[in-house]
């Protein structure tokens, strides 16, 4: 649909954009990204004939864009400009009838039912039927940038080309907007450009993205091979961590930060920290801990300050477990989304806390653990399933790498296994070596100040630490655990 | 736009009760029904078709140039300030015509329409020459900027006027009678002279209206929707000039006409071209009826130049208009 080839020029003598090629299949939005000058834009308006080009071709349509007269242009290819200020104001009709301007021909008005079908359908695809007659300028940014997009539909044009097109507009809007240029190419089949500001939108929305750097193509690719660390880092000059998007697979980016006020100042986590009582076992700590967990509340990654294991009746029921936690958490003065929250029905008294240390690297561990079945076993999957028996707690002072979080929860389950093994524990249905209980809960936090750590495996010296400490505190839990339940090993 | 047709026969009316009052209306009373009435007194009938028609006839013509073309100033540079004379164009086409009188300029070929072209011509060199150092001082050609260099321009045109009327001694107060803006003893003469020229220029304003509308979201924008931007903005800048040039030459330099009926009627019935040149110019020649009507008979018998009215009216709705757009309302 669009083929760009050798494209150089700009507004002055030296030219901005400099032998960019690339081109665009119908039903496929490419996303032109790019740090501030880096040309972006002016290529957007040399392809849509604003600014004149001193090398190179545009073809739209298997034609030369030059050959086009201006409204047959305008025919094939709409425009969706930045939002400004005006000095009259259209009604919203009006605004979107200009967009058949190209479509009329002779002196007087030849506005045909075409013409007002294809205004009808802009609005209602659009959703700004309702403001009709309304003056655009009482609108807001969002709905006026709509009106726009009414006006670029109604020219009917295959190529769509958008100069950030979310600009100034607030969350909700940027999220309608490109959700309607995504279902234009989707479903019509449009053949959509686009220049974007946020990396991120573009990544989310775009079939492939443009990277410019200084006026020169610096890759162009699939948006998980343009969002890139190294390349983002060389183009932007900013640092950054790329990651995945939770729920589509699509490359995200976060700014990092350089130091400031908001750094995390270094401090040390040890046993004496902790606060164990008959009601739970607790650990508060100054600043937040980025922290991997299979808990009940806050679950799997997070940053949280505050860890509670909370010691339930082995006869605990509830219909809505999550509902009883935040309750139970609430009511002890706990900021719900800074909490972490494990229960067991072992008791918490019994938790073995200790802390482990080389000469470089310090973890404190904490295991409630629990082997018996003294319930009825028909009712453990509706009662034990969030009463966890062996709860494992392992807090690192250090800097953890995602795989060394991985690591580290695969170190401290070996190391319960064998735990289990040392104490003889057998599952009592088949009467083979238990590995674990059903219900165990496992939680890895880091200060993430201090020693970077990028690895955990048992090859580590903080594998090593992991691995003891998980060892040993686990099976002096079950130790403890036997007695106070009168069995003597 | 809200009901076009409405506005059309709002509009109209005004317009017909204008021309009634204004052949009517005078040091003599001469009965509407003159214009009929075939039995009617033969002076009411002289003075009538001799001295009011004609005069009114020309104000009309006069301020419907003046309003259309303002009106599409205003809609090209998307500036609710502009106005042939605000831009300057009008002391342009002064210029031109006090050059033809002074020089003595005739052209055969032309003949009567000597004084229009000449005036046509000023109007729209000073045009281009304002836009053209407007756009050298500011791309984005502000609202302030293109105001302020319609100043500049006037001024020295003024001084070229100023000088021109020194030299001439004899036909000083003539000349300063036709600058203040008058359509007072012209008759029917001057009619044919400016009517060919307001409809040109009309009708090729009238042939940019959908184009006007599109370049109001700017000249980018209308190239986007399919305008052909160069052309048509050369049309409509060269028939502002016909229309402005061709108002000087018959009446001389009548000031803000062409800013406080686009503004009103826009304030009426919106902004869509399509409809709002055609009523600025309806509205346009009402206005400058009843200014010429309050101008003669306010201070009766001693007549004021009908340009005296107009910038009374005109200067504070300038201000108003200008104040709105600094406080963020629209126009």
């Amino acid at each position: 649909m669009l083929q760009v080839t050798g494209l150089t020029g700009g507004y002055g003598k030296e030219p901005i954009v400099k032998n960019v090629s690339f081109n665009v299949q119908p039903g496929e939005i490419l996303g032109i990204l790019g740090p501030n000058g880096s040309g972006k834009s002016t290529l957007l308006k040399m392809i849509s004939g604003i600014l004149p080009k001193q090398e190179g071709s545009v073809e739209i349509g298997g034609k030369n864009a030059d050959s086009y007269s201006p409204k047959e242009f305008a025919r094939n290819v709409a425009v969706l400009p930045q939002m400004h200020a005006h000095a009259f104001s259209h009604t919203v009709r009006a605004t979107v009838e200009l967009g058949r301007y190209p479509y009329q021909t002779g002196l007087f008005s030849s506005w045909t039912a075409e013409d007002e079908a294809a205004v009808t359908h802009a609005m209602e695809r659009t959703g700004v039927t309702r403001y009709e007659n309304t003056l655009i300028e009482s609108l807001s940014g969002g709905e006026q940038q709509r009106v726009f997009v009414a006006q670029a539909l109604a020219q009917q044009a295959p190529l769509l080309l958008l100069d950030e097109p979310t600009n100034h507009l607030d969350i909700a809007y940027q999220q309608q907007l490109l959700d309607t240029v995504r279902s234009l190419a989707a479903d019509e089949g449009k053949t959509v450009v686009s220049v974007f500001h946020d990396i991120n939108l573009a990544a989310l929305y775009c079939d492939r993205l443009l990277l410019m750097e200084n006026g020169e193509i610096a890759k162009i690719g699939l948006p998980q091979d343009v969002v890139r660390e190294p390349i983002i880092h060389s183009v932007y000059k900013a640092a950054v961590k790329t990651q995945a998007h939770p729920e589509l697979p699509k490359p995200q980016m976060t700014l990092l930060p350089s130091l400031n006020g908001n750094a995390a100042k270094p401090f040390l986590v040890d046993e004496t920290q902790f606060n164990v009582t008959a009601d739970s076992v607790q650990f508060h700590a100054p600043q937040s801990l980025k922290t991997v967990s299979s808990a009940v509340h806050n679950p799997g990654t997070g940053w949280y300050t505050t860890f509670v294991n909370r010691h339930v009746d082995a006869n605990y029921n509830c219909d809505d477990v999550k509902k009883e936690m935040e309750e139970y958490l609430e009511k002890r003065g706990h900021h719900l989304t800074d909490t972490v929250g494990m229960m067991t029905a072992v008791q918490t008294l019994h938790a073995e806390v200790a802390t482990y240390a080389d000469e470089d690297i310090s973890i404190v561990i904490a295991v409630t653990a629990g082997v018996g079945n003294a319930v009825d076993v028909s009712k453990a999957i509706t009662r034990e399933a969030y009463v966890g028996t062996i709860n494992t707690w392992i807090i690192v002072n250090g800097r953890l790498s995602d795989e060394a979080f991985i690591q580290a929860m695969i170190t401290a389950t070996e190391a319960k296994t064998r735990a289990l093994q040392t104490e003889e524990v057998l599952d009592p249905l088949t009467g083979t070596q238990a590995t674990g209980t059903s219900t165990d809960s496992l939680l890895v936090a880091a200060t993430q100040t201090g020693q970077e750590l990028p690895y955990a495996g048992p090859v580590t010296a903080l594998g090593k630490l992991i691995g003891a400490g998980v060892y040993e505190c686990t099976v002096r839990g079950i130790q403890t655990y036997k007695e106070a339940k009168g069995w003597k090993s | 736009m809200r009901k076009p047709l409405i506005a059309y026969i709002v509009s109209a009316a005004v317009l017909l009760t204008a021309v009634g009052l204004g052949v009517s209306i005078g040091s003599v009373h001469v009965p509407i029904s003159t214009l009929w009435n075939q039995g009617a007194d033969a002076m009411a009938t002289n003075i009538l078709w001799k001295i009011r028609m004609p005069r009114v006839i020309l104000a009309g013509l006069v301020g419907a140039s003046l309003a259309i073309a303002g009106a599409a100033f205003q809609g090209l540079l998307k500036n609710p300030l502009a106005d042939p004379y605000t831009l300057g164009v009008s002391s342009g086409a002064s210029v031109g015509a006090v050059m033809t009188l002074f020089f003595g300029i005739s052209i055969p070929f032309l003949g009567l329409y000597t004084l229009p072209v000449f005036s046509m011509v000023g109007a729209a060199i000073t045009m281009f020459v304002v836009l053209g150092f407007a756009k050298l001082v500011d791309r984005g050609l502000n609202m302030e900027t293109i105001i302020l260099t319609g100043i500049i321009f006037g001024s020295f045109l003024g001084s070229v006027l100023s000088l021109m009327i020194a030299l001439t001694g004899e036909e000083l107060r003539q000349i300063i009678g036709w600058l203040l803006g008058s359509v007072s003893m012209r008759g029917w003469n001057y009619i044919n002279m400016i009517l060919p020229f307001t409809i040109i220029g009309s009708f090729l304003l009238w042939m940019n209206r959908r184009e006007l509308n599109a370049m109001l979201f700017g000249e980018d924008r209308a190239k986007h929707l399919g305008v052909d931007v160069k052309r048509r903005k050369l049309v409509i800048l060269i028939g502002g000039s016909i229309l402005t040039g061709a108002a000087v030459s018959v009446s001389g330099t009548i000031g803000f006409v062409g800013l406080v009926v686009p503004h009103m009627t826009r304030l009426l019935w919106g902004s869509d071209h399509r409809h709002l040149l055609t009523l600025s110019f309806m509205n346009g020649a009402t206005l400058l009826i009843i200014c010429d009507l309050l101008a003669r008979t306010i201070i009766s018998p001693t007549e004021l130049p009908v340009g005296v009215i107009t910038a009374f009216i005109g200067a504070p709705v300038f201000a108003f208009i200008f104040y709105r757009q600094r406080k963020g309302g629209t126009a």
